[in-house]
């Protein structure tokens, strides 16, 4: 039971049960599907996101590269549809993204995995570059006509419906992507060999080499899944908003990370679990939808969220000082 | 002679025209336990890398089983059931002790996926070899350190392990636990597994080897069966010389009283110590991993704060919990673990030892560079530091002579009292003599000097006095001419 409570999971769990109940409290009104959609409708994108953010934790890296990632690949896509191939259905949509995705995701493998070089200054560098190529060679313009694929994927919905207010509500589809890109990360994860090698190589890199772990081969995978997750999440960004602005996305890269930071992950690697990176990414979701309902101004969604991740950090890492201060 | 599981013939390795194996030749049977004894840079790693096939021989044969084999590498050496342990164990902390077992077996079946139950009977079935219970599913960071090395041995098991290297398999142990991996090295060679230990450390290992090899500057100097060996002409054979543990000269009658401390108590750590150090005195804290002793060490230097009792230096109270405080009174610590905690290890030498005196050469606000290096350029000589380059980073120090920069950078700063706690904790033979000649060198100046060990010949050697503490508390104060080691030994784990 002590290990369960100073669980990250367990605090976030706790903190996102007040937080609704002190919403509720504020507005009878807060406690609706409707409120419940759009938690879920905003997790969407962000949720792609901290899966690949948390992947690349657990291998001892970090990437902050892929919201421009993301970015790229929305508007190339959506620029490459409407000129080449407008006919193609939704899904081939959102595997071009993937593609795409995964290509740009190879560069960063390359320069880490490769070549060796420390992850978070290769992919502070691509994530310039790649934003800057794009704005430079692509384009700054928003694309306001999707192609039919995307336009027919934004229109999808699984759950919809109308309150007793007469207000509607209704689920995105794209949830289910994000249900699916959960269930395929914790499948590769826990389930087969490259996963554990993820967290193998996020333990000791020195002690994966010594027992002949192809620490390079498994590297370039992450970076490729991340690079695919987010190419992915770009498409359904662009769908969902029903337009592809070059300028979105880039500045989230920090919120991703900090939801899963939230949810126990370690920066040092090794650790992180899906159910965390879930509850870290519900956690500020719901800051940043709620907030307004509490009538707290917006600009203060940042120190909220900053104060969550100084706590949810801060608190387990304290403890765990003081139980080894107490061990001494 | 075919029974032999690895045989070197004439090996000889040189780096850039340094020869660090000279035609070795030496062989091993399946279910024989061996000691390669050596000083530092005697040839060990060496012929370590080149069985594990890391290095090549540049002359001379490896045959397996009696089959010269050809130009070695890790995987094939690895095939052939060589399998080493190195001294960090090479373990995934993060990962479960089953998983860790289990890892390299399973990247051997080649599975793409993750067989839980094969994963578990593997582990269960090599912790079963070695009549160890340790719960499959905790943490590997969660072990103590005697459990991570059975991990590692379990690993080494789970791959079909015909000869296990131990790379200095009892530094980190206390004595207890190295009985236990006595016990497991006897069933494991009942078992047909041959065990090599690499180590400059090798007495308490001696009765489970049936051979000795003594390796000293890449030459075999000694080889022969291990009843013909014990302490003493071990480290004659890896020395060169004899190192003689003389006991420390006697304190002087009149000497007075340096440090006073009174009812130090820590919940949980420590209770109600008390104990007095006169000046020139060099005092014994000796007691088993766990009684104590560690907490004991850092409380007095203020790392660890007490929640009852004082220190007195020289009459004067010593703010407790207060590292600065201590330092400023007088009191300097050398750390257990002097890559973690005692040194900036990519830092020059002569940073390393001029950092204690930044203040001193620094009072008229500007740092006198100059004068704070020739500091430290007189210290690195006056203990004899072997350092090709002072500018070098420390880490490129050997264990002996890292510690003698941690013991210069004390001594610039001239305390009043050292606090070393396990002063030579992975120093080997000659280096080690040398240090016990610092100790004495720092008690004839009037030093108060406290030496915290379980290394008893250590503690014997250097100590006027030796207190036992066991469970967090002094339970005995013994001069030490008056108790010979088993009898202290004896004291210890009663």
């Amino acid at each position: 039971m002590s290990t369960l409570w100073t669980r990250n999971e367990t605090l976030v769990a706790l903190v996102i049960v007040a937080f609704c109940g002190l919403a509720a409290l504020s507005d009878p009104g807060f406690l609706s599907v409707a409120t419940l959609t759009d938690l879920l409708r905003g997790g969407i994108v962000l949720g792609i996101f901290a899966v690949g953010a948390l992947i690349v934790l657990i291998s001892g890296g970090i990437d902050v590269s892929f919201t421009a990632i993301a970015a790229f690949t929305m508007y190339v896509t959506a620029m490459l549809l409407n000129a080449a191939m407008p006919w193609i259905p939704w899904w081939a949509a959102l595997l071009t993204g993937m593609g795409i995705g995964a290509c740009l995701g190879a560069i960063n493998g390359v320069l880490i995995a490769v070549m060796g070089l420390p992850t978070l200054i290769v992919t502070l560098g691509t994530l310039s570059v790649f934003r800057g190529f794009m704005l430079t060679f692509i384009g700054q313009k928003q694309i306001t006509t999707l192609p039919p694929g995307m336009r027919e994927f934004g229109r999808m919905m699984i759950v919809r419906g109308e309150n007793a207010d007469g207000s509607f509500y209704s689920l995105h589809a794209a949830f289910l992507v994000t249900a699916g890109a959960i269930g395929l990360t914790w499948f590769i994860l826990h389930r087969t060999m490259l996963g554990r090698q993820v967290f193998a190589i996020g333990g000791s890199v020195e002690s994966a080499r010594r027992i002949g772990i192809d620490v390079r081969g498994v590297q370039f995978f992450v970076y490729v899944y991340v690079g695919a997750l987010a190419g992915l999440a770009g498409i359904i960004h662009s769908s969902m908003a029903r337009v592809a602005n070059p300028f979105d996305l880039v500045g989230l890269e920090l919120s991703v990370i900090a939801a899963v930071v939230l949810g126990g992950a370690r920066l040092a690697g090794g650790h992180g679990t899906l159910t965390g990176t879930v509850l870290g990414v519900a956690l500020i979701v719901l800051v940043r939808n709620s907030l307004i309902v509490l009538g707290i101004p917006a600009t203060w969604q940042s120190v909220a969220i900053g104060v969550l991740i100084l706590i949810g950090t801060g608190l387990p890492a304290w403890q765990a000082k003081r139980a080894a201060a107490q061990a001494a | 002679m075919t029974t032999d599981l690895v045989t070197f013939d004439h090996v000889t390795k040189t780096y850039s025209g340094i020869t660090a194996l000279d035609s070795v030749g030496f062989s091993i049977a399946a279910g024989e336990a061996v000691c390669l004894a050596g000083e530092n840079g005697s040839g060990k790693s060496t012929l370590i890398k080149i069985l594990a096939g890391v290095e090549q021989p540049d002359h001379g044969r490896i045959l397996f089983a009696g089959q010269p084999q050809g130009a070695l590498n890790p995987r094939l050496s690895a095939a052939a059931g060589i399998k080493v342990i190195f001294q960090d164990f090479s373990l995934f902390p993060n990962l479960s002790v089953a998983e860790n077992i289990a890892f390299s077996a399973e990247l051997g079946h080649g599975t793409r996926l993750v067989q839980r139950a094969r994963i578990a009977d593997t582990a269960r079935a090599t912790l079963a070899r070695t009549g160890v219970d340790i719960p499959l599913t905790a943490a590997v960071e969660t072990l103590s350190v005697a459990h991570k090395q059975l991990v590692a041995i379990c690993r080494a098991l789970a791959t079909e392990a015909r000869l296990i290297i131990m790379d200095e398999p009892t530094t980190a142990l206390t004595e207890r636990e190295v009985r236990v991996l006595l016990d497991i090295i006897r069933r494991l060679k009942a078992d047909g597994v041959a065990v090599l230990f690499v180590s400059h450390k090798l007495a308490e290992v001696l009765e489970v080897c049936e051979k000795v090899i003594v390796l000293r500057n890449g030459q075999k100097v000694a080889e022969g069966p291990a009843a013909d060996f014990d302490a003493a002409s071990l480290t004659r054979h890896m020395t060169g010389r004899d190192v003689a543990e003389a006991p420390p000269a006697p304190l002087r009658a009149d000497a007075p009283e340096l440090m006073r401390v009174e009812g130090l108590s820590k919940a949980g750590a420590f209770e109600d110590v008390s104990f007095t150090l006169r000046a020139g005195e060099v005092l014994g804290v000796s007691g088993l991993l766990g009684s104590g002793r560690t907490a004991l060490a850092k409380a007095l230097f203020g790392l660890v704060a007490p929640e009852r009792g004082r220190i007195t230096l020289d009459g004067r109270p010593v703010p407790l919990g207060d590292p600065l405080a201590a330092a400023g009174a007088g009191i300097g610590y050398v750390p257990e673990d002097r890559l973690t905690e005692g040194l900036f290890l990519t830092q020059s030498i002569l940073q390393n030892i001029s950092v204690g005196r930044l203040d001193a050469h620094g009072a008229s606000g500007i740092l006198d560079i100059g004068g704070l290096m020739a500091e430290a350029r007189d210290w690195l000589k006056r203990l004899s530091v072997k350092a090709p380059d002072p500018d070098a980073p420390v880490r490129s120090l050997s264990g002996g002579n890292q510690q003698r920069v941690v013991l210069a950078r004390w001594m610039a700063r001239s305390p009043r009292v050292l606090v070393l706690n396990g002063p030579s904790v992975g120093v080997d033979v000659g280096s080690k003599a040398g240090i016990h000649g610092i100790i004495a060198g720092l008690s004839a100046q009037g030093l108060g000097v406290i030496v915290i060990s379980d290394d008893l010949p250590e503690v014997l050697a250097t100590c006027h006095r030796i207190l036992v503490m066991k469970a967090g508390r002094l339970i005995e104060d013994i001069p030490s001419g008056q108790v010979s080691e088993t009898d202290l030994a004896h004291r210890l784990a009663s």
